[in-house]
């Protein structure tokens, strides 16, 4: 067994833009990685969260998937973290929010410009959509919020150097940023 | 002599009729407001400014100062309401801040920055509301407005126009232009006038000025707005 921190990570409704900021903190990742070893996360390709200290979550709750995933990493992370402006949010996947569902799915597959074959997408092994994209806290409890689209490379360094000395996190001015 | 009142535990003088936000500006100390503006008559409706006066909590921009009256602004119970009201101010809205031409620029996210708000707290209501692009020179983004009522003011006090009014209460409030179509384009609003550039969030823009700013140099990309703010108000007052 080894002692190290394990962090869980997943991109729910979201574009990738946070973990390829988490990865932009380039060479102190081997310094993170003497520290830390990854659990669940598209790093590793594991496919369930097991037990683990931190959780980084981006993207907001866009269907039935994001709702199992994002429970199931509070049910196992010690520490469960919104990471950007969609999972604080909603973010840019939110902007449909104010157009019904139902004319979403027909601009995009039925009557939208250049479809073939139009049909609404129906296999039963897609997730449901949910009516509305929802930020993360509204589902669940969440413990810190790493605000940001994406947070820059110095924000996930400066918290998780912070969790890892055992003091509370805590963002200067400048890493506070919104967008 | 020189008639005083305690704010934070320091003596802040005034004059007779000011105040207490507009004594605490002249001496240099930051209250956090929003719909506050030294130019325009105080409207009290933001409540950001919102200080303990002997122990009642009082808008520090439309209460009197007065000789001997014990302030407290800068505590963690002031400090912790603001930031849950300005937690509903984003909620109530839409402000989705990476894609908003004002970002950087806007005092709602500024002050927000200052109290170091990282997450919304409520659930997001996402109210629907519409753009009005109808305006050759500006653009009406009213999800984005926060109903400071600054507009409203400028038009009427200094652009002497009334191009702007609040029409209904509560969560039916919305800002509505006095037109007979009700679009901005058949206002008298100019792109020179006052109320055009006075918006503190990304409600009212100036077409084809965007994104002219590189991330970097914005307002309050490296300034707090409780310093720029006492720059800019200051000067005015």
């Amino acid at each position: 067994m080894t002692d190290k921190i394990r962090i869980a990570t997943t991109s729910l409704a979201g574009c990738f833009g946070c973990h390829m900021s988490f990865l932009d903190i380039d060479e102190r990742l081997l310094e993170l990685i003497q520290h830390v070893e990854f659990d669940r996360s598209p790093l590793t390709d594991i496919e369930h969260c097991g037990p683990c200290d931190i959780g980084l979550i981006e993207g907001g709750v866009c269907n039935s998937e994001n709702v199992h995933v994002l429970r199931e990493f509070r049910e196992h992370c010690k520490i469960l973290v919104a990471v950007g402006a969609c999972a604080i949010n909603g973010g840019l996947p939110a902007m449909r929010n104010f157009v019904p569902l139902e004319d979403c799915l027909n601009e995009s597959y039925m009557t939208g410009i250049g479809i073939e074959n139009p049909q609404i997408p129906n296999d039963p092994e897609l997730p449901l959509l949910l009516d509305k994209v929802r930020p993360i806290h509204e589902i669940v409890k969440i413990d810190y919020f790493l605000p940001g689209c994406p947070p820059s490379a110095d924000v996930f360094w400066k918290f998780l150097t912070d969790l890892l000395a055992g003091q509370e996190p805590s963002l200067t001015y400048e890493l506070l940023r919104y967008d | 002599m020189t008639q005083t009142f305690m704010l934070d535990g320091l003596a802040i003088p005034f004059e007779e009729g000011q105040t207490i936000m507009e004594a605490a500006i002249a001496a240099g100390h930051y209250i956090p407001h929003l719909c506050y503006h030294p130019d325009f008559t105080p409207y009290g409706s933001c409540k950001l400014c919102n200080v303990e006066v002997n122990g009642k909590i009082c808008a520090a921009c439309t209460f009197p100062a007065r000789e001997g009256q014990t302030v407290v602004s800068e505590s963690l119970e002031r400090n912790s309401d603001r930031q849950r009201i300005t937690q509903m101010l984003f909620v109530e809205g839409n402000h989705f801040c990476p894609s908003c031409e004002k970002s950087g620029n806007c005092q709602l996210q500024g002050v927000a920055y200052h109290l170091k708000m990282t997450d919304d707290h409520f659930n997001h209501q996402f109210p629907h509301r519409e753009i009005d692009a109808s305006h050759p020179d500006i653009l009406i983004d009213f999800n984005r407005c926060i109903f400071c009522a600054l507009c409203v003011r400028a038009s009427q006090e200094e652009d002497g126009k009334d191009v702007f009014a609040i029409s209904g209460r509560g969560i039916n409030k919305r800002l509505i232009i006095n037109s007979d179509s009700g679009q901005l384009r058949d206002s008298e609003l100019t792109v020179n006038d006052r109320a055009t550039h006075i918006c503190p969030t990304g409600a009212i823009v100036i077409k084809h000025t965007a994104y002219q700013v590189p991330i970097g140099d914005r307002q309050y990309d490296h300034q707090s707005i409780s310093e720029v703010s006492m720059e800019q108000d200051g000067n005015v007052s």
